[in-house]
């Protein structure tokens, strides 16, 4: 039977890049592409990697070890791909010395993305080869390919996963083989005219980078990932590509299908030659028209459909719809009823919180408290913005709410402005917009929220914990000291769990607008630093409670309704649920709640 | 049997969904399966519903299951097992623990909960489901981050994988120091439900 594992998407590119002896890795973390970096961390420094601060630095690190000879990978969420365009749009001109891949991992359905953007538009902007796995084998096949290719044409070759490809598992025969396969180093040779993009250097890059086209159309239309399954007599065609062909072919069993892995550049012959074969030719794939415009441009005609495919994430059930458009016959089965019966009352929603007695709860509770408007930004705190708490008003992309808040106040917003950013969207691109208020003479109050983890893509570090990915120590980066170094004076270090603390600070330095203030709110996240784990509860005294309500408005799901009292309830706590933190008790009036202690070290 | 059985797995962040679900898809794949498994991670350590798919069969195709196509459905929470109902298949059967989480919006009065569940519960699910007390058994065991593998031990029964299918998986998966106390959560789980009939 081999040597076959179960492995998601992710598992398995970590462990292709292990095959194929890539030998410099580096990523942002980012949901659907983090595993990948974890992954390859496993083997245990085999693979020199790292957790870069973002996503154009992880380029850069992989950029510079292609360079020098050596195999190199970057991986990173769609979004990142926007932060990382820069050095892709030259380095693609300049062309690889050492094979270097990129992964680009797209969130059709935006299960935990911003946006949905399709990034195969982008991959075709920066000229670059586009594989597109459907499962496991093929992640972990494609990417042994694309450093040969990388190295055999001097392209940049991405992986395009999605969550689905990235988050499912399936069945890898890794190889009865599978070990590092020491690809070893092509070597730097100093070549001025080569890797120095200026422009009497970049006029001739770019006549190169056009001649590397024609190379790439001829591996394209050789790949072995692009493959067509005849049925006998279909007139139907459809060509698709990604986890849309695993779709097609479970929907569309009776049709002749062209699956495309090597979709830019498109193979043009194999898909006029496939077109020839059949009468209607429908493109099926997830998200934009890029492989549909790319056929068309070929001038090869398609069939065009109503059913609309182009938004959200694709599933068997939407090809159905397509197949009784198309087919007309009746075989795809009715749709099933997704309502409950009628005897089934509305059912409460169960959506994510902000963890019981998380750090950065607090701090959202009294910006609510002072009538704050907040600009916002991405990570566990923008559930901040879920009532009861509501406070955070934007939130754009990583790294906005420091500019966006500085637009506001140039634009004459009166009133209560602050930025709220997290530890690691500070280094990743929090830096240099503080550096832009303080050089432009701003005066809005940027609060950092120190939880020394990234926490919402599953606890990675970043340069304030003090730990690489490896988990080596290294040099803990201090908030408070960037914020000095770039200029800022008003400068303040606050306990998460000092709730009078916090209020006084954050008041004090949001109402100073002359000048610009940081104040560092530090709390370790709960679940990073397991301070759930052997905590004494908080607990209310029931006689002592007033039923007033305050505590609920924290918006903590250890803190449930007790005895009813008129139209009211008083405040119970769950000890289950509870870590202590003692901040419910800091915003009771009455004194009905005893702190707990929380476990660990909250700083 | 069907060419794919497809099994969904829902419940509440935390309770050890994907850890099950991991430790099937090995044993299909053990079993000699083709299987593909498929979860939306993200926000599921922040208490949100989380749902893991696992399909097998002689060849698996898609990694989502259609809706309404699932056989066999396992609800660790009684919540959701009433909110996922319509996801099995006609002729599907379900496992529902008997554990109740209860939701934030309910805890915190933003939303009702829902009245009679357990009545709603049984209407919905009448002479499909069986039960499991995952916790009970996990107390009894002295350790409660077991009860997922009860759940899983409970699941065995109703599919067509070899119970050393799974044995071998969970030896596989868990780290030695815990491992003998999952199999025999996983047996206490088998054992439990070939008692009740489905
Ligand atoms: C450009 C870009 N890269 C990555 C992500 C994924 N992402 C969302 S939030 C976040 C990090 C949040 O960490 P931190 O700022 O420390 O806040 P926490 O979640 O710990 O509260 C990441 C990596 C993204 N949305 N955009």
């Amino acid at each position: 039977m081999g040597n076959v594992k179960l492995l998601s998407g992710n598992e398995a590119i970590a462990a292709g890049a292990y095959r194929a002896g890539c030998a410099v890795a580096a990523a942002y973390p980012g949901t659907p592409s983090t595993e990948i970096l974890e992954n390859i961390a496993k083997f245990g420094g085999r693979i020199d990697c790292e957790w870069s601060v973002n996503e154009k630095v992880a380029m850069e690190v992989a950029v510079g070890a292609s360079i020098a000879g050596v195999r190199s990978l970057a991986a990173m969420k769609h979004v990142g791909l926007n932060v990382a365009m820069d050095p892709l749009m030259t380095y693609t001109y300049i062309g690889t010395n050492g094979g270097l891949v990129v992964v680009s991992a797209d969130d059709p359905g935006m299960h935990s993305s911003q946006n949905e953007q399709d990034n195969r538009v982008l991959v075709k902007f920066a000229r670059a080869v586009q594989l597109e796995p459907s499962d496991s084998q093929e992640a972990y096949d494609m990417t042994r390919a694309a450093f040969d290719i990388s190295e055999r044409t001097g392209a940049i070759v991405f992986l395009r996963m999605t969550t689905r490809t990235s988050h499912s598992s399936s069945l890898v025969d890794l190889g009865e083989d599978y070990e590092y396969g020491d690809a070893g180093s092509r070597g730097y040779v100093k070549d001025i005219t080569r890797y120095v993009s200026v422009p009497a250097n970049a006029r001739a890059m770019r006549f190169r980078a056009e001649e590397r086209s024609k190379a790439l159309l001829a591996e394209s239309e050789a790949s072995e990932f692009n493959r067509e399954f005849i049925a006998e007599g279909s007139e139907i065609g459809i060509v698709t590509s990604a986890v849309a062909y695993e779709y097609a072919a479970e929907v569309f069993p009776d049709c002749s299908i062209l699956k495309l892995g090597f979709t830019n550049p498109l193979p043009e012959k194999r898909v006029r030659k496939f077109a020839s074969r059949v009468k209607r030719l429908y493109v099926v794939e997830e998200l934009d028209h890029v492989l549909r415009d790319a056929i068309e441009c070929a001038g090869v005609k398609t069939d065009r459909f109503k059913t609309e495919l182009s938004m959200m994430e694709l599933n068997p059930d939407r090809l159905r719809e397509l197949r009784r458009e198309i087919m007309g016959d009746g075989s795809a089965a009715p749709a099933p009823k997704r309502s409950l019966p009628d005897f089934v009352p509305q059912l409460p929603t169960r959506p994510p919180v902000l963890c019981a007695g998380c750090s950065h709860r607090g701090v959202f509770y009294i910006l609510s408290k002072l009538g704050a408007t907040v600009s916002g930004d991405i990570g566990c705190y923008t559930l901040g913005c879920v009532p009861p708490l509501s406070a955070m008003d934007t939130t754009i992309c990583m790294g906005a709410s420091i500019g966006a808040a500085f637009g506001m106040a140039k634009a004459g917003f009166r009133g209560r402005l602050a930025a709220v950013i997290g530890d690691s969207t500070f280094f990743h691109s929090g830096m240099t917009g503080l550096l832009d208020v303080v050089y432009n003479k701003g005066g809005i109050t940027v609060v950092v929220l120190d939880n020394r983890i990234t926490g919402m893509t599953g606890h990675q570090d970043n340069p304030g914990s003090g730990r690489t990915l490896l988990g080596e120590p290294t040099v803990k980066t201090s908030i408070a000291e960037v914020a000095r170094a770039l200029g800022v004076r008003r400068v303040r270090e606050v306990s998460a769990y000092d709730i009078p603390a916090l209020e006084t600070a954050l008041k004090e330095e949001l109402d100073v607008t002359d000048e610009p203030s940081v104040v560092v709110v530090f709390g370790s996240c709960v679940l990073a630093s397991k301070r759930n784990v052997g905590a004494i509860p908080d607990s209310v005294d029931s006689a002592a409670c007033k039923a007033c309500g305050a505590c609920f408005k924290l918006g903590c799901p250890a803190i449930v309704r007790g005895e009813k009292v008129g139209e009211r309830f008083k405040a119970s706590i769950d000890p289950a649920a509870c870590i202590g933190c003692g901040v419910c008790s800091q915003v009771c009036r009455f004194g009905a709640i005893r702190s707990g202690k929380t476990a660990g070290n909250l700083a | 049997m069907k060419d794919t059985v497809n099994v969904t797995l829902v419940g509440v962040g935390g309770q050890g969904i994907l850890l099950t679900s991991e430790i099937l898809g090995r044993a299909a794949a053990l079993a000699g399966f083709d299987v593909k498994k498929s979860e939306v991670h993200g926000m599921s350590q922040r208490g949100g519903s989380v749902t893991s798919q696992v399909r097998f069969g002689r060849h698996v195709y898609s990694p989502v299951i259609p809706f309404g196509e699932t056989d066999v459905l396992v609800a660790f929470e009684k919540l959701e097992a009433v909110r996922c109902f319509a996801l099995l298949s006609p002729g599907g059967k379900a496992l529902v623990d008997v554990r109740e989480i209860v939701p934030v919006t309910v805890s915190s009065g933003q939303q009702v909960p829902v009245a009679d569940q357990d009545g709603v519960l049984a209407r919905l699910y009448e002479g499909r489901a069986v039960y499991t007390d995952s916790c009970a058994v996990a107390r009894k065991l002295g350790n409660m981050r077991t009860s997922n593998m009860v759940i899983a031990g409970a699941l065995s029964m109703m599919l067509d994988i070899p119970g050393e299918c799974w044995v071998d998986a969970i030896k596989a998966r868990l780290p030695e120091k815990i491992r003998d106390i999952n199999i025999r959560a996983f047996e206490e789980g088998s054992a439990g439900l070939s008692e009740t009939s489905v």
